[in-house]
């Protein structure tokens, strides 16, 4: 762990499906120690999540991907024995991770108030759905509704037409994103200060911060986004158009003139491409229904991967919609291992995410598959807190350990 | 100023549009000192996006801009001018973090690679925002948001099946890919603290998408061959798992628990779930539902539904802890009244847009604040603040530099 950037650094991770493990595998990227606190009595979903069809919660697919980089210890909160425990854990730690609804982590007395006590350099984050705080303190929301909420899935679906919605947990991977970064701001001024803080990062709010364009038109001008297909307010074309094969479509947008000619060039400047109608942005986007429909006849004989390589020789920005498969054997997203193999105790061999970002001088391999259950509950208890073996028998029959 | 979390910290934007900016934002907003290095006369493209106040154009009021660029200090620059180059390895000497998003060929023309800066400083923490990244086959395609959403798997999962798929609105992706930069620059920050050393963060927005959103489908596709599609308004698996028509809108309708359906049902039947529903043997698995009858179970629902508003459906729904929330539009987010509670939108007043509100904090921090210090620069504000004051160019110099096209 050497070269990592956080190495020395340890975090508790509360949270499940998905802001907060997401987030606490972005520190263990980054190569934090993440300790997952999580117990049998109620499994965190996404060791059972839809595509885990074993429904065995040491072989969920989405879990093996998304939480590795993390150790697992299992405490059950609901157990009055186990606090105590958790908060020697969190004596001896820099970052708390949490995204439960706000009262859960007070009815177990480990909300700020009382881990700071514990330690007052902590550095805790919460990522409620809406806050911590607020009318809708307590709503209670999935990813996908969180966009709706945002406002952001009014703008999604064909234009004109009925809201469809992102239909992906982008909430959860946006406050992720966003509460790694301030986690490690703020243990940035922990190093300078000396001081700890709470971050309430309401997933509500973190995605609206991605709205701003939508935000502004309706401050600005009162005017309310509907849905807009591919359609952009400065790009035209600007579509997936189908291609030879099935459910294959190839992304094209074009924002200059001069990408318009070399589009049209390298459709073999078919006689339609010269029509006053699409001479100019303006009027392209007057007739963007006829304009697609032309240029599909171009796509629609090709593959998405010839269209692009066509259209990138050109000057003209182009790329596949890869689907699940399409990404697993793109030559680009190989090379630059993307996807990664891990073995894993319980399935073999895994393919999973790798990190998001390539750094050049500190290494961004995954340093620990995800943990099966319980998997490090002698290092946690044992050489971290220092219980014995007796202790932690009587422990694992209460169901404390558990 | 009040001590802020990132106090201290001196970053150079090289960067236009939205993903690099907006990890410039996440950072000025936290006390970093951002100067932003736009190109004489035309700008960032953000100037020109919109939207502007009373639909009139003006590169001092695009709201995109205005928006994106709060906090920082904007000088001009043509770095494709060999003074231009020197001007920008004078500052790269005293900053701690360079954000830029040219294409890998074009920064190897002009001389702006990291082995060249990293000799001017080497504590430089580079960060390199493109489409596709700075190695493999696609590294010198380009790409617009649009591009790296298909490629990195998101436009796949939104749409109906059988049409286009559709790739997220209002750039989306650039968002993801600034914030994923602004993450890992403090995670450089972190190294160099020990090391002293800085480092190259090459980010990808194709590859933002590939890991961070669609990266679990790839085990799903190992393990069992599964492949994530798009289904329209609704996802297969569970039943509801979709967005229905209401009086006056859309409701986002999600139950992942068995007892959270029942409740809905139970609201629906006055106490009790409908007969039409606990008698139907068809409806007794909600992953069967999901993928033989969700056209039946949304049009049995749509009665109840669409006699009820978004506000009166929600009102419920949280009474009864239900997980179902309105589609709200943007004007309903920006008048909510939780969000003034929290003071979450802020109003920037800006010399020549004037005043209007615009998205807080991404997180509340209990002892750090974020907050803007100033509105966005206008074109070249800073230029005498910046290359005068700081780099000690005279009055004159400036004027020399102006009329040469380097700012």
């Amino acid at each position: 762990m050497e070269d990592y950037p956080l190495k020395g650094y340890r975090v508790i991770n509360f949270g499940w499906v998905f802001a907060g493990p997401y987030l606490a595998t972005m520190l263990g990227d980054l190569g934090a120690e993440v300790i997952k606190v999580e117990t049998r009595s109620r499994v965190d979903s996404m060791r059972l999540s839809p595509d885990n069809l074993d429904r065995d919660p040491d072989r969920d697919p989405w879990f093996h991907s998304g939480v590795r980089n993390q150790l697992s210890v299992t405490l059950d909160m609901a157990q009055p024995k186990a606090i105590p425990i958790i908060k020697r854990l969190v004596k001896i730690s820099d970052v708390v991770v949490e995204n439960f609804s706000p009262r859960v982590m007070k009815d177990h007395s480990l909300d700020y108030e009382s881990l700071v006590k514990e330690n007052p350099a902590i550095i805790m984050i919460s990522l409620p759905a809406a806050g911590m705080y607020g009318p809708l303190r307590d709503a209670q929301t999935y990813g996908p509704s969180l966009t709706g909420l945002a406002g952001v899935d009014s703008m999604v679906g064909y234009y004109g037409e009925r809201v469809l919605g992102l239909q992906q947990a982008y909430a959860d991977v946006n406050s992720s994103l966003h509460g790694a970064f301030a986690v490690m701001a703020a243990l940035y001024y922990r190093k300078r200060t000396g001081k700890g803080q709470h971050i309430d990062m309401a997933q509500l709010e973190a995605v609206i911060s991605i709205a701003g364009e939508a935000v502004l038109e309706y401050t600005m001008n009162g005017r309310i986004l509907g849905t807009m297909g591919n359609r952009h307010p400065t790009m035209c074309p600007h579509n997936n158009y189908r291609c030879q094969g099935d459910d294959k479509w190839v992304s094209i947008g074009v924002k200059t003139e001069e990408e318009w000619r070399s589009l049209c060039g390298a459709m073999g400047n078919p006689p339609w491409a010269g029509d006053p109608k699409f001479a100019d942005r303006y009027s392209r986007q007057q007739n963007v229904e006829e304009l697609d429909r032309l240029i599909t006849e171009w796509t629609k004989n090709l593959t998405y991967y010839e269209v692009t390589e066509i259209l990138q020789r050109a000057g003209v920005a182009a790329a596949p919609c890869l689907d699940t498969e399409g990404r697993f054997f793109d030559p680009h997203l190989q090379a630059r291992q993307t996807y990664v193999e891990v073995e894993h105790p319980a399935t073999g061999v895994d393919f999973i995410a790798n990190s998001a970002w390539r750094l050049s001088e500190t290494p961004t391999v995954i340093h620990h598959r995800s943990p099966l259950f319980g998997e490090h509950n002698s290092y946690v208890l044992k050489d971290l807190l220092g219980m014995t073996d007796e202790e932690i028998a009587a422990l694992e029959a209460e169901k404390v350990v558990y | 100023m009040a001590d802020k979390a990132l106090s201290g910290l001196r970053v150079l934007e090289l960067a236009d549009f939205i993903a690099g900016p907006y990890c410039g934002k996440l950072l000025a907003d936290l006390g970093a000192e951002v100067v932003k290095a736009e190109k004489p006369n035309t700008g960032d493209e953000a100037r020109r996006h919109g939207p502007f106040p009373n639909d009139i154009p003006d590169p001092e009021t695009s709201g995109l801009f205005l928006y994106l660029n709060a906090n920082k200090l904007g000088v001009t620059l043509n770095v494709e001018t060999v003074t231009g180059l020197k001007l920008i390895k004078r500052m790269v000497k005293d900053v701690d973090i360079l954000i830029e998003d040219n294409p890998p060929k074009m920064a190897e023309e002009v001389g702006l690679t990291y082995p060249v800066l990293r000799e001017i400083n080497p504590r430089l923490i580079m960060v390199s925002i493109t489409p596709f990244g700075q190695t493999g086959p696609y590294k010198d395609y380009k790409g617009y948001a649009l591009n790296g959403s298909a490629l990195g798997g998101q436009s796949v999962c939104a749409g109906e099946p059988g049409r286009e798929p559709l790739t997220p609105p209002l750039s989306l992706g650039h968002y993801q890919s600034g914030a994923a930069g602004a993450a890992a620059a403090m995670g450089a920050v972190f190294y160099r603290e020990g090391s002293g050393v800085g480092q190259q963060i090459d980010i990808s927005e194709a590859q933002v998408w590939a890991t961070l959103h669609t990266g679990n489908q790839e085990s799903s596709f190992v393990m069992h061959g599964m492949k994530r599609m798009r289904w329209g308004h609704r996802t297969p698996g569970v039943y509801p798992y979709t967005i229905l028509p209401c009086k006056d809108g859309f409701m986002s309708m999600i139950a992942i628990q068995g007892y959270q359906w029942k409740r809905f049902l139970e609201l629906m039947g006055e106490g009790e779930v409908p007969e039409w529903y606990s008698k139907d043997p068809r409806f007794q698995d909600r992953r069967e539902i999901s993928l033989k009858y969700a056209d039946e179970m949304d049009a049995l629902l749509a009665p109840w539904l669409t006699s009820r508003t978004k506000q009166e459906l929600y009102q419920m729904c949280l009474e009864k802890r239900i997980p179902f929330s309105p589609v709200k539009n943007i004007g309903e987010v920006v008048n909510n009244e939780h969000l003034k509670v929290r003071e979450y939108f802020v109003e920037i007043d800006h010399p020549v847009a004037g005043k209007f509100k615009y998205p807080g904090a991404p997180g509340k921090m209990s002892e750090t604040p974020w907050s803007i210090e100033r509105p966005a620069p206008l074109l070249g504000q800073h230029n005498e603040e910046i290359y005068c004051q700081r780099l000690g160019y005279s009055r004159e110099e400036l004027t020399e530099l102006h009329r040469g096209g380097i700012i």
